[in-house]
């Protein structure tokens, strides 16, 4: 009679500790796979800010095209609008990309001070339209930073606390980086962009 | 007001808390009422499960009282069931039941779009809407939905879709023609929280398990009407089960007639707590309160009444579209928050403190 009960009580501590065994494996493959989600999800979240930049690239030689049609005097405007697309495109490193960008979008806000002085080309449907597009172009960076960053936290957070952080730590996961303006950049966005009639 | 400082982060996470709790007491209701009504149903049809030896009989008080007394049989001259008959009534309502539901959630949103006669917007159609459809889009990390425009004067606007890759929002003309940018990037972010925090789906499971609820109710008194009771026992040893199926019985009709109003409450009360979430989500897409905050304050002050909204869709409007609900906002009938309120926490995290909107126009 002892030895059977002992015999029960061995096989259920053995049982128990299975059970706890796959519970920790099972919840082990859940955190990792959140893991795996989140990361994938910065990455992807990146490369929505450069396929939004893209897209105002494409987007500025038509407004120029609006323009030139009215505002033969603005060349210069016009110029630097240009000229500023052509160095954001050439941008080889990170903060040389940041700084040709915030040079762009000073450019673009004077080309639409100009359209101030044209009532015209105000009133003008095209134009009218291209100002929403390039407005919406700029949002729709801003967003994607936005949602970069917001997407950056919420991994980083999962990857500090617990349980994850076990599972973190042994697999190698990497906090990511915030998209943040370095020390030259920050310093250029906080003058307001020239504008000049 | 003397409340600590909210961020839309802590305003997320209290919702969400509170939803789980709602849902969790929900499920606790329909356990709690399966168990109830069953254990009723068949202690009216059997009492005899609850006397003397049967399994549910309470244990004997007396020693060597009880009559060992077999286990009742019901009566012959109950109606009798025709199996046949029953398995085909039973397999032909389930194919149905199995049909609308999928077709339901397969294709809800063109049937709702349908019956709002709504028209599908493209870029060109509208430029300034698309945009901001798609600028909302990218904020929340999800594909764009189709949009969708509705002609009608009152201001409002809805989303539908069971997960953010079948999703579309709609806008009415009187809404959209009264919005600046702002006002309208924090409508359109609200409809979008709606999507992205599975709202809908929700709603709709929601909907289902408060329909099993009233089903579960109706079979409960159809047993009732109609199922057949064991004669009369002997007044000895019957005594103390009698009493058990008798407390089984009465329990089982009072929760019957207010479970499903409860269910109902329970879903409303969840409901409104989820327009509070989409209220703070929007503001984590927007990071601007105020554009949704104004845009409300014009939907407060504009007494038009949607024309095609009714009691099921209700929920998934902006605001309340039955007018009745907008008066006396603060019933728990109400699927949707007074939007005084709405407006005051979404001003409180611009640190904004205005007074409040007078309800009574």
């Amino acid at each position: 009679m002892a030895a059977v009960s002992g015999l029960m009580i061995g096989l259920l501590c053995v049982g128990g500790v299975l059970v706890v065994v796959v519970i920790a494996v099972v919840m082990g493959v859940t955190i990792y796979n959140g893991l795996v989600n989140e990361s994938i999800e910065t990455k992807n979240a990146w490369s929505q800010i450069d396929v939004q930049l893209k897209r105002r690239y494409d987007l500025i030689p038509n407004l120029v095209e609006t323009v030139k049609g009215y505002a033969g005097h603005e060349k210069e405007t016009l110029e630097r609008v240009i000229q500023a697309r052509n160095m954001a495109m050439g941008a080889k490193s990170v903060a040389e990309q940041g700084q040709a960008e915030n040079f762009l979008s000073g450019a673009l806000k004077s080309l639409f001070a100009v359209s101030e002085a044209y009532p015209d080309l105000k009133a003008n449907q095209n134009f009218l339209g291209l100002q929403e597009e390039l407005t919406s172009t700029e949002n729709r960076i801003g967003f994607a930073r936005q949602h970069y960053n917001d997407v950056v936290g919420e991994y980083n957070a999962t990857l500090m606390r617990f349980p994850a952080n076990i599972v973190g730590g042994m697999f190698g996961f990497k906090p990511a980086d915030f998209f943040q303006l370095d020390a030259a950049e920050a310093e250029a966005v906080k003058k307001a962009p020239q504008v000049k009639f | 007001m003397n409340e600590p400082r909210q961020t839309f982060r802590s305003l997320i996470a209290s919702n969400k808390r509170k939803s789980v709790v709602l849902v969790v007491v929900f499920c606790v209701l329909i356990g709690t009422l399966s168990l109830i009504l069953t254990l009723g149903a068949m202690a009216y049809v059997a009492p005899a499960l609850f006397e003397g030896e049967g399994p549910l009989a309470p244990p004997p008080a007396k020693k060597g009282q009880v009559s060992h007394r077999p286990q009742k049989t019901p009566p012959s001259g109950g109606p009798e069931i025709n199996w046949p008959t029953a398995i085909m009534v039973g397999v032909i309502g389930g194919a149905l039941a199995l049909t609308f539901s999928f077709l339901g959630y397969f294709s809800g949103d063109d049937a709702i779009m349908y019956a709002h006669r709504a028209r599908r917007v493209f870029h060109d159609g509208d430029p300034e809407l698309f945009n901001v459809v798609e600028e909302m889009a990218i904020a929340a990390g999800i594909p764009p939905p189709r949009i969708y425009f509705i002609h009608d004067e009152a201001p409002n606007a809805f989303a539908t879709g069971r997960d953010p890759h079948h999703a579309a929002v709609a806008i009415t003309s009187g809404l959209r023609g009264k919005l600046t940018r702002d006002e309208l990037q924090g409508v359109i972010a609200h409809e979008m929280s709606h999507i992205q925090n599975y709202d809908i789906r929700l709603m709709l499971l929601m909907a289902v398990l408060v329909g099993a609820v009233v089903m579960l109710c109706d079979v409960f008194w159809q047993i009732v009407r109609w199922g057949w009771t064991a004669p009369a026992k002997e007044p000895e040893a019957a005594k103390e089960g009698a009493n058990l199926a008798v407390l089984f019985v009465v329990l089982a009709v009072l929760l019957s007639l207010i479970a499903p109003l409860l269910a109902q409450i329970i879903q409303l009360a969840i409901s409104r707590e989820r327009e509070y979430l989409a209220d703070a989500t929007a503001v984590q897409l927007t990071r601007n309160p105020l554009g949704l905050a104004n845009a409300l304050r014009i939907i407060a002050n504009d007494p038009a009444i949607l024309k095609t909204g009714n009691r099921a869709t209700a929920h998934m409007f902006l605001v309340n579209p039955i007018q009745k609900f907008q008066a006396k906002a603060h019933s728990v009938l109400a699927s949707h928050p007074p939007i005084e309120e709405r407006i005051r926490r979404l001003e409180a995290l611009a640190h904004v403190e205005r007074p409040p909107v007078a309800s009574e126009q």
